[in-house]
């Protein structure tokens, strides 16, 4: 994935010398994760800017660029260190296009590795994707495949809207080969990544790999699920998501975030207002506990894991 | 006037080779200690007429605008208003030192400045009417929305001047805060991006004295707000913000030293707010009439009519011309804001994303039905 990420980022910056990028360490080092690698030696360092160390005026002279017409692409190194930048994010990147009644959109790409289960120390792991998701005027789009991170990146970077792209870091060094040639669908729509009948599993970003292999286990033990991976928060894809669960009646919302007020609560109201007569059995949620996020040796009891997702499954009232 | 030379570089002895020595010798970043004055001095004369004459007509229908604006807050025809009362001439000076391809950066009491500027006088009040949030087209007028969170805008002139200086225009931005702004991160983040990148920026601290109820004493302990400058290696300059052909003096050297690459400037204007900080404040409360009377006395209007006179440039034809200027905007204003707004609630979901997402056209789709019933019900 992270060279899928690369490659969005380097053929962006080859179609549209508007796209710049910049964060701390971008330049030299290629970013923490190496995003960025070689594109400062690529395009310059104006166009691969290593910026001072803070995050409000990193996004703040992205707004000032794009106002400009540039396209700018800031990457914050770590999810809990975007939080400096929230009043931009908030009151500025987000609302410049009301604010100004369509006047000065903000085509910004704000890229956040985001979530746990590297085994980060704290302030390294945080999956924030409910406080993004609940600001109007930003999308925001997580990527689960390795396709998508090359497709739904130059889509971000292509959108005349803000964007908040989170990267789910424990995918970054994933084996799966980046192949260009791969179709993607477009942002805003969620793609069914496993069919089934029993129940389906609604999910996104870093808990698509968990959520397939709970369906593996699932099908030893007999029962079949489905995966929906959402691709999109922002805009919600409520067409398909109510299609899939009509059809089969039974559904659980997994994230990593904590549970209360998080994107699950939204999506299984959602699901509850639009299904109420195809549902079966109420919508559940497997998602973190209401927690700061744990030192990264009791991480794997805070991540939503297989078990937890099958125990949910099986709560779903079985009729067989 | 000598332009600074900030990139001259000194060696100091007893530091260690390479990234650990000062870049930059501070002695010629720091401000002179005495705000410059051009008002009453020999150095007036040197002042091309027509602009000394500008200034003065803006200063005089600005304060008009001011006063207007406030009533109009009393009549609860405006939501609230900030005024700069005392404070023209920072903000007629501001816009004036600027070129027409050049970027304004106004925060929320600078509305004058947006005026002065050349946007609409009734467009820039949107608002603070509560109409809409910018009523005029900033892209049109290279000027930004007024800001209300504080310093957030510095660094988006930050970044806009950048990008100017990337593309090759010689286009220069201008940031405007008050003192209170300066205690923000987002003020000193940006004033070190800017010479970090050597932006062709300036930022003007209008220096009114309080924020909101906060006196400068206790909102910064350096020496001015004008040192400020010298830990992020740009230079400060301090100005007499009552001096109107003073603070266009010292705006427009550094506008032209930033258009000419030499980087970013923080100016520091000293002026008084003789309003309060709002028509919700109440100012006595944390200032006592003897200070207010004293800044009277040096009224930025009052001490340009002296000089003015005195140097023959300002005759009783202009002060009437002004005078009638300044009479019929106020009508203006009061003609506009006396009848209601027409606004389109469908308006609400117009420019929230390019494209609106399937959750906002159902929620429009619930306005628009919520419209038609209320229709209904009137009929």
């Amino acid at each position: 994935m992270a060279q899928a990420l690369n490659s969005a980022l380097r053929d962006a910056m080859r179609e549209d010398p508007a796209v710049h990028v910049l964060g701390e360490d971008v330049g030299a080092l290629g970013g923490v994760f190496r995003i960025t690698d070689g594109l400062a030696a690529e395009f310059g360092q104006d166009r691969c800017l290593d910026t001072p160390l803070a995050e409000a005026g990193i996004l703040g002279t992205a707004v000032g660029m794009a106002m400009y017409g540039l396209r700018p692409v800031v990457e914050m190194q770590f999810d809990a260190f975007a939080y400096p930048a929230l009043e931009q994010l908030f009151s500025h990147v987000a609302k410049m296009r009301n604010r100004t009644a369509g006047r000065l959109p903000l085509p910004i790409t704000v890229r956040i590795p985001y979530g746990g289960g590297i085994g980060g120390v704290e302030h390294h792991s945080d999956a924030s994707e409910a406080y993004y998701a609940a600001t109007p005027g930003l999308h925001v789009v997580t990527p689960a495949t390795v396709a998508d991170a090359y497709g739904l990146l130059r889509a971000s970077i292509a959108s005349d809207d803000p964007v908040v792209f989170l990267e789910p870091k424990r995918m970054y060094w994933g084996k799966a080969e980046f192949d260009p040639a791969v179709p993607v669908e477009p942002v805003g729509r969620a793609v069914l990544r496993r069919t089934g009948t029993s129940a389906v599993l609604i999910t996104y970003g870093p808990s698509l790999p968990v959520c397939l292999e709970a369906a593996e286990v699932a099908k030893a033990e007999g029962r079949d699920l489905a995966v929906l991976d959402l691709r999109s928060l922002v805009p919600f894809d409520d067409e398909t998501v109510c299609r899939v669960v009509r059809s089969i009646g039974r559904a659980v919302v997994v994230h990593e975030a904590g549970g209360f007020g998080g994107t699950g609560a939204e999506i299984a109201a959602r699901v509850t207002e639009r299904c109420f007569h195809h549902l079966a059995a109420p919508v559940l949620r497997v998602t973190g506990f209401d927690i700061p996020y744990p030192p990264p040796m009791l991480e794997h009891h805070h991540l939503p894991g297989v078990d937890r997702i099958l125990d949910a499954v099986a709560r779903l009232q079985w009729e067989d | 006037m000598t332009v600074l030379d900030h990139r001259h570089h000194t060696a100091l002895p007893g530091w260690l080779p390479g990234a650990t020595a000062p870049r930059t010798d501070p002695a010629p970043l720091l401000p002179d200690p005495a705000p410059v004055r051009v008002l009453g001095t020999p150095a007036l004369e040197k002042y091309d007429p027509a602009l000394l004459r500008e200034l003065y007509r803006r200063l005089v229908v600005g304060r008009r605008y001011n006063q207007q604006a406030t009533t109009l807050t009393k009549q609860g025809r405006l939501a609230v208003y900030p005024a700069s009362t005392g404070q023209e001439a920072c903000q007629v000076a501001a816009a004036l030192a600027l070129g027409a391809q050049d970027w304004l950066f106004p925060s929320y009491r600078d509305t004058l400045a947006v005026v002065s500027r050349g946007i609409d006088p009734l467009e820039a009040l949107t608002l603070l009417r509560g109409n809409a949030h910018t009523g005029y087209d900033p892209r049109a007028g290279r000027t930004a929305p007024l800001c209300t969170p504080l310093a957030t805008q510095a660094p988006h002139a930050v970044g806009l001047a950048h990008a100017a200086r990337l593309s090759g225009d010689p286009v220069v931005a201008l940031a405007l805060l008050g003192d209170g702004g300066t205690s923000e991160g987002d003020f000193h983040e940006a004033l070190n991006f800017a010479a970090v990148l050597q932006a062709p920026v300036v930022f003007l601290v209008q220096n009114n004295g309080y924020a909101i109820s906060v006196p400068l004493s206790a909102q910064s302990a350096a020496p001015t707000l004008a040192h400020k400058a010298v830990g992020y290696g740009m230079p400060g300059r301090l100005v007499d913000g009552n001096d109107a052909p003073a603070v266009h003096s010292v705006l427009a050297e550094a506008v032209e030293r930033a258009r000419t690459g030499g980087g970013p400037t923080l100016v520091e204007a000293l002026t008084y707010r003789v309003e309060a900080h709002t028509n919700a404040d109440d100012a006595t409360r944390y200032r006592n009439e003897a200070e207010v009377a004293a800044w009277r006395e040096r009224d930025p209007i009052l001490l340009m009519e002296r000089s003015l006179r005195e140097l023959g440039v300002l005759d009783d034809a202009l002060v009437q011309e002004a005078a009638e200027e300044a009479e019929a905007l106020a009508a203006r204003m009061r003609a506009e804001f006396h009848a209601e707004p027409e606004l389109d609630p469908m308006s609400l979901f117009a420019h929230v994303y390019a494209e609106p997402t399937p959750q906002l056209r159902e929620q429009a789709a619930q306005l628009a039905e919520e419209l038609a019933a209320e229709a209904e019900v009137q009929h």
